[in-house]
């Protein structure tokens, strides 16, 4: 296998007294999309920062594309596409002048061309000359997506890309994703979305800064050995009052008109739901434990340092 | 129940306006501090009635008259002799370039005439480029001479012994807007250019764009040139502007060189425009940029000889005043357009904001921070 596209070890970064990533280290292999996740606050958009030169780390090394993320700030961000949180191109430029600007910035030529050809597959041609201020969020991911790669970068890094998107936008966004990742680009998004997150090849989960799962889905899934059982039945509601706190239950989470139950310890956690299922005249099912379980699960496990 | 005002709710909405005010440390310590400092500053070095101030004798032969003249006027206070034995030709390059405020010529033959009895005469030139300075020291010298003699020669007042002839230089006729419209041109460009330069950066910090920009190959050189320079050519405007309004609206002479005019300008804007650049590095938001501005904005105003008289503070203040770019291109701007100096004259002028557009250029460098930290 050839080199990986980003490559870290013991990324740290503190603001003041608040560690806000702890000893992260991570890899990413060329063309591979991950999903990086985590609950607000986590340390997602800091650990980005840091690998494509905006933050300098407290502590840890590493290399993106091949170049040292401490020396060669300056190389990474020409590979580097970087598409920010917010939407942070200028939204009293239009949407023509804005790509201008881009192309202009990285030195594309020619940059007439460069930014005719992306207003097209934009399908943004017609509306070029609209102020980016008065698109609408799905819009402007789109165009902000536009313009990180524009420059045809090695790497992607997503911040939280689909945030207030309506859901076809968000999936016509990973199609384009997936697209460009077969074209040979790496992709690292950070989401809090789970469909999203199982739209990735392996996931990374960061909590209070650590790092502590990753893989494919399916291996995060199977290593956080969670059983979980489905109540089904008139009175759900009551058996959720039973089950909170009780012995071997983790999680309690009405979907509907069905219960998900969640625990660690799988055989108390059977016992205790068929008592309850009895009492309730609910029926009770083994079920397949899902990533977003999983993640509760390890949000409520993490120690919690910002308190 | 809806009252017009309830004490209930004007207290929540009292109650969170100060803390806010509190948070905001920098407003907070301008508030107190600021009109502290600006009351001492300029309660001490604002003169309006100038004494002691600076001039040149051009006397040939130094005798006891000479002396005694020299002596009588540095008694009334407003003359303080730094350049006691100057030739013609230093003494008018002096004044020219503001180093001093007036001129005494006293000619080789006025002791003889004196001891001989015939009438004499002295020259007093002043530089009335701003006519405020000069008047109180004219004023005393109809009785300066006959003291002066009086003392030294024991006699009481020759009768019409000594005419003293004074020549108001540069505005004969003391006109005020002489001295007051060039020195606007450097107090308009300053509040625009320093203004508008300092919210380049803390707008992009706050819109967001800072981060996108950043995280593209821009080199810190290539950002601050890309957001000043745009404001050379707003500042050019203003420049024909006002120079126009000068000239035709109030009839302001223009003598020396418009080269050496616009070159000066040009240096002057460019060390204002990139000192508003390095607010915006060391400011959090546009209000606190707008802030520091002002801060630097009224000692300028105070300090820099543009509404009271330069000379006229103590020498202390006068020294806080060099750190002004404004007090420089007033210097300049009144030697070239009313006195007709040339770049030789002005060359001080021109070396300091030469020195304060490089000085202001690196610390905008080093203070430019290239990540987000």
């Amino acid at each position: 296998m050839s080199d990986p596209a980003i490559s870290v070890t013991g990324l740290t970064k503190r603001f003041g007294t608040r560690t806000v990533v702890d000893d992260v280290t991570l890899e990413v292999a060329k063309g591979e999309i991950l999903g990086f996740l985590g609950p607000n606050g986590s340390g997602k958009t800091t650990t980005i920062r840091m690998m494509c030169g905006l933050l300098e780390p407290d502590e840890g090394k590493g290399q993106v594309l091949g170049l040292d993320i401490l020396r060669q700030r300056n190389a990474i961000k020409r590979r580097v596409g970087y598409m920010t949180q917010k939407f942070s191109f200028y939204e009293d430029l239009t949407i023509e002048e804005n790509l201008r600007f881009v192309a202009g910035l990285y030195g594309m030529k020619p940059a007439r061309a460069v930014v005719r050809d992306t207003l097209a597959d934009l399908g943004l041609t017609t509306r070029k000359g609209q102020l980016a201020g008065s698109l609408s969020g799905g819009w402007k991911q789109r165009l902000a997506l536009a313009a990180c790669v524009m420059h045809k970068p090695d790497l992607l890094m997503l911040d939280e890309p689909t945030a207030g998107v309506d859901p076809k936008a968000r999936r016509e966004f990973w199609d384009e994703i997936h697209r460009l990742a077969v074209g040979g680009l790496t992709v690292l998004v950070s989401t809090h979305y789970m469909d999203e997150a199982e739209r990735c090849h392996r996931i990374a989960y960061i909590s209070y800064g650590k790092l502590i799962a990753q893989g494919t889905v399916g291996e995060v899934v199977r290593d956080a050995a969670l059983t979980t059982m489905v109540l089904t039945g008139p009175r759900v509601a009551e058996a959720a009052q039973q089950l909170r706190g009780a012995s071997g239950v983790d999680q309690v989470a009405p979907f509907g008109n069905t219960l998900h139950v969640v625990g660690r310890d799988g055989a108390a956690l059977r016992a205790t739901v068929a008592i309850v299922a009895e009492a309730t005249g609910c029926r009770a099912e083994a079920s397949e434990t899902s990533l977003e379980d999983v993640f509760i699960q390890l949000m409520g496990q993490a120690t919690d340092n910002m308190a | 129940m809806r009252r017009l005002f309830s004490p209930t709710r004007l207290r929540a909405l009292l109650v969170k306006e100060s803390i806010q005010m509190r948070r905001d440390r920098l407003t907070f310590a301008m508030m107190l501090a600021v009109p502290l400092v600006q009351l001492l500053l300029f309660g001490f070095a604002i003169n309006t009635d100038p004494r002691e101030l600076p001039a040149a004798l051009v006397a040939p032969t130094q005798d006891r008259f000479t002396r005694s003249m020299v002596s009588a006027l540095e008694l009334t206070g407003y003359y303080r002799f730094i350049a006691p034995d100057a030739t013609a030709d230093a003494a008018e390059r002096m004044i020219a370039r503001g180093d001093v405020s007036f001129v005494v010529t006293v000619p080789s033959d006025f002791g003889r005439r004196i001891e001989r009895g015939d009438p004499a005469q002295i020259l007093i030139e002043a530089d009335a480029t701003d006519p405020s300075v000069a008047s109180g020291a004219i004023s005393t010298l109809s009785t300066v001479a006959a003291s002066a003699l009086a003392r030294e020669a024991g006699v009481t007042p020759p009768q019409p012994a000594v005419e003293i002839v004074v020549h108001r230089r540069y505005n004969p006729e003391g006109i005020t807007q002489y001295n007051i419209v060039p020195a606007l041109l450097g107090v308009i460009l300053q509040l625009t250019m320093v203004m508008m330069t300092s919210m380049a950066l803390t707008r992009e910090t706050e819109r967001g764009t800072m981060e996108n920009l950043l995280s593209m190959p821009a080199t810190p050189l290539e950002i601050m040139l890309g957001k000043v320079l745009p404001y050379l050519v707003v500042g050019a405007v203003q420049v024909v502007v006002v120079l126009l309004a000068a000239r035709v609206i109030f009839g302001v002479p223009l003598i020396g060189s418009l080269a050496l005019i616009l070159g000066g300008v040009l240096l002057f804007v460019l060390a204002l425009v990139i000192l508003g650049y390095v607010i915006s590095t060391v400011s959090r938001t546009q209000m606190q940029a707008m802030q520091v501005t002002f801060f630097f904005f009224l000692p300028s105003l105070m300090l820099s000889g543009f509404m009271f008289p330069y000379r006229g503070m103590p020498q202390w203040a006068q020294w806080l005043g060099e750190i002004f770019p404004l007090t420089h291109f007033l210097r300049l701007i009144r030697s070239v357009m009313l006195k007709g100096a040339d770049a030789a004259t002005v060359a001080d002028s021109l070396a300091a904001l030469t020195a304060f557009v490089l000085v202001f250029a690196l610390m905008a460098l080093l203070r430019f921070r290239r990540t987000l930290d």
